[in-house]
């Protein structure tokens, strides 16, 4: 029984959160790592197009809220999804005609393009924080848990509940739908194996009449995709700040460099070992512990191994982690 | 003809700073001016590490804020009470964190090759870290107890603050020098994200290890290397001066002290500057930019590219860090929740590549020329916006909202300056020079 509550609370607190966040984690890598395949640079851009992507989606859940439009339990939100990605989709095409499109023509070096980038992210990010300002902004609805943790502990008699948010379940339903998705259309349709093709040997693609423009512009549009449902997932989940958007930049990039950059697979493990390595590590292991040891012992401290504030230093360390003993990912990405 | 244009820059830029003092006040100008030449500073250790060696670090902020930390932890007294407390078990745990590190490398060193190394490493360092974490929370719990309202914390040395500018620099170069060690010689991508993590990491630090630097609780009135207002306005040789000036004494007390700041700021500015030339024009700085055009071949000439790549990013992050501290030296105060990605990294950038990569000139041009602008902009911003709905109801709440959010427009205003001097003008106002023709 102990050990049961012990389980319980473990998964409580850490594993439902970790595999949610993890998933939000991978899907924001998946596009950070396709982009990096195609266009090979890392598009500082990604958090603030992801805060881009996540406000439309906030405007259009209001408007249908207003209207009283609604998907019962379903939070709004996921009624807003499409527009959010097509209106995201629609300005991350915008940026790669206006900036990008010259670099490539001029085959420019990588650092350019990311200095390019942080500038595209700054616009971004003063476009957003002028439509919808730098606030906290909620914008989920329906029901909030599919179970509760007092039902659970009524349905199994332990002393610890689980409960899982809706906007849990909700995310990894949704990540692997899409991972799904796209994973099929990269391996099964003709644009994914152009695409790859692209990826691994651009100048033999193009050789064999790839057109490269159409290349690019389906890897931006999923990419703003990815970005867009990734964000939205995260802001229902826990909540929609731009600024947070920007941090989330971090362990994005450290998600998609552990996986190895350029390889999606990656990106997707990539996600689950940060989010699962920063949440365990910054869980308080007390009431665990205690359950975990026999008789009436406590122990002193939070057994909190690193405070919260420093959740960033995780990815931080793994990140070094992996630099210095593989330098091209877990899963051995495309660049060196 | 460059000659003449490039002197037509800063004479241009002084004429707006005189014209701002003219036209809104003395005191914002000097303000201005002040913030300009830190600004001037920091841009030119960016330059270092972007203009001479093509090393894109997005951490900035975080190395301003070592420099900000050390301004504090030199020039604040002591606090005995916190020292009795909890000093010999925060010492401890330093001893403790250099003991794992040392023991850490050693580890790596030795069974690198092996299959088990890293494991071994990383059994060292979690080892080493929980008891170090054994001896620091007792103590810095200790330390926090003491008087929390007022301090709190260990406080610093007690020194004259202007120490604190190169130890600032030590400080930020140190950092640097961790990350570079790890991430240089990797693609430049990986250079760029380590930065951008050490620097959110750093000032994490700063915001939540109360015990040494009160975290958000701020740590105010730093010492200052200059006169404070008040004393002037009560010496008899400075009443005469503003008499004699026909100005009231406690706006020209004010003025003189930014203007003190000033001379001091314009000092080091001209002191990096004129260092950042030398070696521009040495071998050394051949070297540097031979690497940044051509590595394979400067590899083939026989550079130690990394080497030289870890040099000139800690030189530049020195700098940077010396600048930090300046800045902490204005404010008068360490206040960690003022560090701020966007105006602390992006917007040194933004100076660098407008001002013109390469050329520490135009690396001072573009610290000038872009605070001016991201302090003008606000007011400008604000009046445009009232122009464009001056048309609409008073009350609409689309009318609010537009006059809310202008603020933010300089942001994505910044961005644009970027991405149209990258594009159109990539070499920026001061082009680089480069050949024999110097």
């Amino acid at each position: 029984m102990e050990i049961l509550n012990a389980l319980a609370l473990l998964s409580n607190y850490v594993f439902v959160p970790a595999i949610a966040y993890g998933s939000q984690l991978a899907l924001g890598a998946l596009g950070v790592t396709l982009v990096f395949g195609i266009l090979r640079f890392s598009n500082f851009a990604h958090g603030d197009t992801m805060a881009f992507g996540t406000m439309v989606t906030i405007l259009f859940t209001w408007w249908f809220q207003s209207m009283g439009i609604n998907l019962g339990p379903l939070p709004t939100a996921l009624l807003a999804l499409p527009f959010g990605i097509a209106f995201c989709a629609l300005f991350v095409l915008a940026s790669d005609r206006l900036v990008y499109r010259f670099y490539r023509a001029k085959r420019a070096d990588p650092v350019i393009y990311l200095i390019a980038s942080v500038g595209v992210m700054f616009v971004t990010n003063g476009i957003v924080r002028f439509i919808i300002g730098p606030d906290d902004q909620n914008f989920a609805d329906g029901e909030r848990f599919i179970i509760k943790a007092r039902e659970f502990k009524k349905m199994t008699g332990l002393s610890e509940g689980i409960s899982i948010k809706v906007s849990q379940g909700i995310t990894v339903v949704t990540m692997i739908i899409v991972v799904t998705a796209l994973f099929w259309f990269l391996n099964k349709t003709r644009s994914g194996k152009s695409m790859r093709a692209y990826s691994d040997n651009e100048d033999l693609a193009l050789l064999s009449g790839i057109n490269p423009d159409r290349v690019v512009a389906i890897t931006w549009i999923i990419a703003a995709a990815l970005a867009t449902i990734a964000g939205t997932l995260y802001g229902l989940d826990k909540s929609y700040k731009p600024f947070t958007y920007f941090q989330l930049l971090l362990p994005i990039f450290a998600s998609a460099i552990v996986g190895g950059l350029g390889n999606p697979l990656g990106a997707i493990a990539g996600g689950f070992v940060i989010a699962f390595s920063e949440i365990m590590v910054t869980y308080a292991y007390k009431k665990f512990a205690a359950y975990m040891v026999p008789g009436d012992w406590k122990p002193d401290g939070l057994m909190q191994l690193l405070s919260t504030d420093y959740k960033f230093a995780v990815s931080f360390i793994i990140l070094l982690l992996v630099l210095l003993v593989r330098p091209n990912g877990i899963f051995r990405g495309t660049g060196t | 003809m460059s000659a003449l244009r490039n002197v037509g820059y800063f004479l241009i830029m002084a004429t707006l700073i005189v014209l701002v003092g003219q036209f809104q006040s003395w005191n914002l100008a000097l303000s201005i001016l002040n913030l300009c030449l830190i600004s001037a500073i920091m841009s030119l250790g960016v330059n270092m590490q972007w203009g001479y060696a093509g090393l894109f670090n997005v951490g900035v902020m975080g190395f301003a804020a070592m420099g900000g930390l050390a301004a504090m932890l030199i020039s604040v007294p002591p606090v005995r009470e916190a020292w009795s407390a909890g000093g010999i078990g925060v010492l401890m745990g330093v001893v403790a964190l250099i003991l794992t590190i040392v023991a850490a490398v050693a580890t790596y060193r030795k069974l690198q090759a092996k299959r088990f190394g890293m494991i071994a490493v990383v059994l060292v360092c979690v080892v080493g870290y929980f008891i170090m974490r054994s001896l620091f929370d007792p103590a810095t719990a200790l330390i926090e107890k003491v008087n929390p309202a007022s301090t709190g914390y260990l406080g610093g040395f007690g020194l004259p603050i202007i120490i604190a500018w190169p130890i600032g620099g030590i400080f930020a170069g140190a950092a640097a020098w961790v990350v570079g060690k790890i991430t240089l010689g990797l693609r430049a991508d990986y250079l760029a994200i380590a930065t951008l993590g050490i620097s959110e990491i750093i000032v994490a630090m700063l915001k939540n290890e109360d015990w040494m630097t009160r975290g958000v609780k701020n740590v105010v009135g730093l010492p200052r290397p200059v006169p404070y207002e008040i004393d002037l306005q009560n010496t008899q040789w400075f009443i005469d001066l503003a008499t004699r000036l026909e100005m009231d004494p406690v706006t020209f007390s004010s003025i003189f002290v930014k203007l003190c700041y000033a001379a001091l700021f314009t000092v080091v500015l001209l002191l990096v500057l004129y260092l950042s030339e030398k070696a521009l024009r040495s071998p050394w700085g051949r070297m540097m930019r031979a690497i940044r055009d051509n590595e394979v071949s400067a590899n083939a000439m026989g550079k130690d590219i990394k080497a030289r790549h870890l040099q000139v990013f800690v030189l530049g992050s020195v700098v940077v860090g010396i600048a930090g501290a300046m800045l902490t030296t204005l404010d008068g105060q360490l206040t960690p929740a003022s560090y701020q990605p966007l105006r602390f990294t992006f917007l040194i950038w933004v100076m660098v590549i407008v001002g013109g990569s390469g050329n520490n000139w135009g690396a001072v041009l573009g610290g000038f020329v872009i605070w001016f602008f991201w302090i003008e902009a606000e007011p400008l911003g604000t009046w445009l916006m009232e122009v464009l709905t001056s048309q609409m109801d008073a009350g609409s709440e689309l009318k609010a909202h537009l006059m809310n959010s202008a603020q933010h427009m300089r942001l994505a205003t910044m961005g644009l300056i970027l991405l149209v001097t990258l594009r159109f003008s990539p070499r920026g106002l001061l082009p680089e020079k480069t050949g024999r023709a110097v």
